[in-house]
């Protein structure tokens, strides 16, 4: 599979991601499309990372080349874990203050 | 067109219209249930990419925890459909158009890269996704990081406790 037809859907899924986040204004929504764009990247990561291993597989049979790309997006994983949970709570935070999800109330921080 | 290229066109058409649903649904509750569809899409392509572990992991940790937890609050809230904000008309054609313009941009250049031409995929084949090379380089050259994951996972923990708690 050339690496073209990864690079296309992966792109496709980021600028979905992009426009739920400009167009939404519901900050669950918005905070589910950025999963989304984290995702997208995640897969572009693994699908490189595998055109990298069938490179270096051609050069020396027992080549582990292009494991890292897989460790960093177990770390991705991770790390959207723990972004998600701190999120969350600021969100339901955020509701209890203002009964509302709208992401326009919190433009407060601009003046 | 081989099974692989059957698969891979099935899964792409699969993730791509639930990636759409996610943003269409007016119900935040389909939002999510469409997007644990596209997870589990997204893993599928890891599967055709042999990257087994992170199968499993994106199914386990995603689709598992995170939609899990987002359900969660949205349930909490209680949200209702109808009083739901909406952005005016003339912003979300911005916001598609600006979009479809990055979509466009990113396109046109991943089209005209030279190095890209003729490069393939390894699919279905090579063991580095399994868990034993993983595991391996885990343990020894990612040994740091890993452990400082685990006091990340600590800070969000705490944090998320004292601002839930005020």
């Amino acid at each position: 599979m050339p690496i073209q037809y990864y690079i296309f859907l992966c792109l496709t899924l980021f600028s979905i991601g992009v426009i739920g986040v400009l167009t939404r204004r519901n900050a669950i929504i918005v905070f589910m499309c950025v999963e989304l764009i984290l995702n997208a990247v995640n897969l572009l990561l693994v699908a490189f990372s595998k055109m990298y291993h069938g490179a270096a597989l051609q050069l020396s049979p027992t080549s582990t080349a292009g494991i890292d790309a897989q460790i960093f997006v177990f770390f991705i994983m991770v790390v959207a874990a723990a972004e998600v949970s701190v999120g969350l709570a600021i969100i339901v935070m955020m509701f209890r203050n203002t009964h509302s999800v709208d992401i326009n109330f919190l433009n407060r921080l601009k003046n | 067109m081989s099974t692989l290229e059957i698969i891979f066109y099935a899964l792409s058409a699969f993730a791509i219209v639930s990636a759409i649903m996610v943003l269409v649904s007016k119900n935040p509750i389909h939002s999510v249930l469409w997007l644990i569809l596209v997870f589990f899409a997204i893993s599928g392509h890891y599967v055709l990419l042999n990257a087994q572990f992170l199968a499993i992991v994106n199914i386990i940790v995603y689709a598992g925890a995170i939609m899990v937890l987002f359900l969660f609050v949205i349930m909490l809230m209680n949200v209702k459909v109808d009083n739901e904000p909406q952005k005016k008309m003339i912003v979300k054609f911005i916001g598609a158009l600006s979009g479809g313009s990055l979509l466009l941009l990113l396109v046109a250049l991943v089209k005209q890269t030279t190095q890209l031409e003729g490069k393939q995929v390894l699919m279905k084949e090579g063991a580095i996704g399994l868990i034993h090379p993983l595991g391996q380089a885990l343990f020894t050259d990612y040994v740091l990081p890993f452990e400082i994951s685990s006091v990340l996972f600590l800070s969000a923990m705490v944090g998320a406790v004292i601002i839930g708690k005020k």
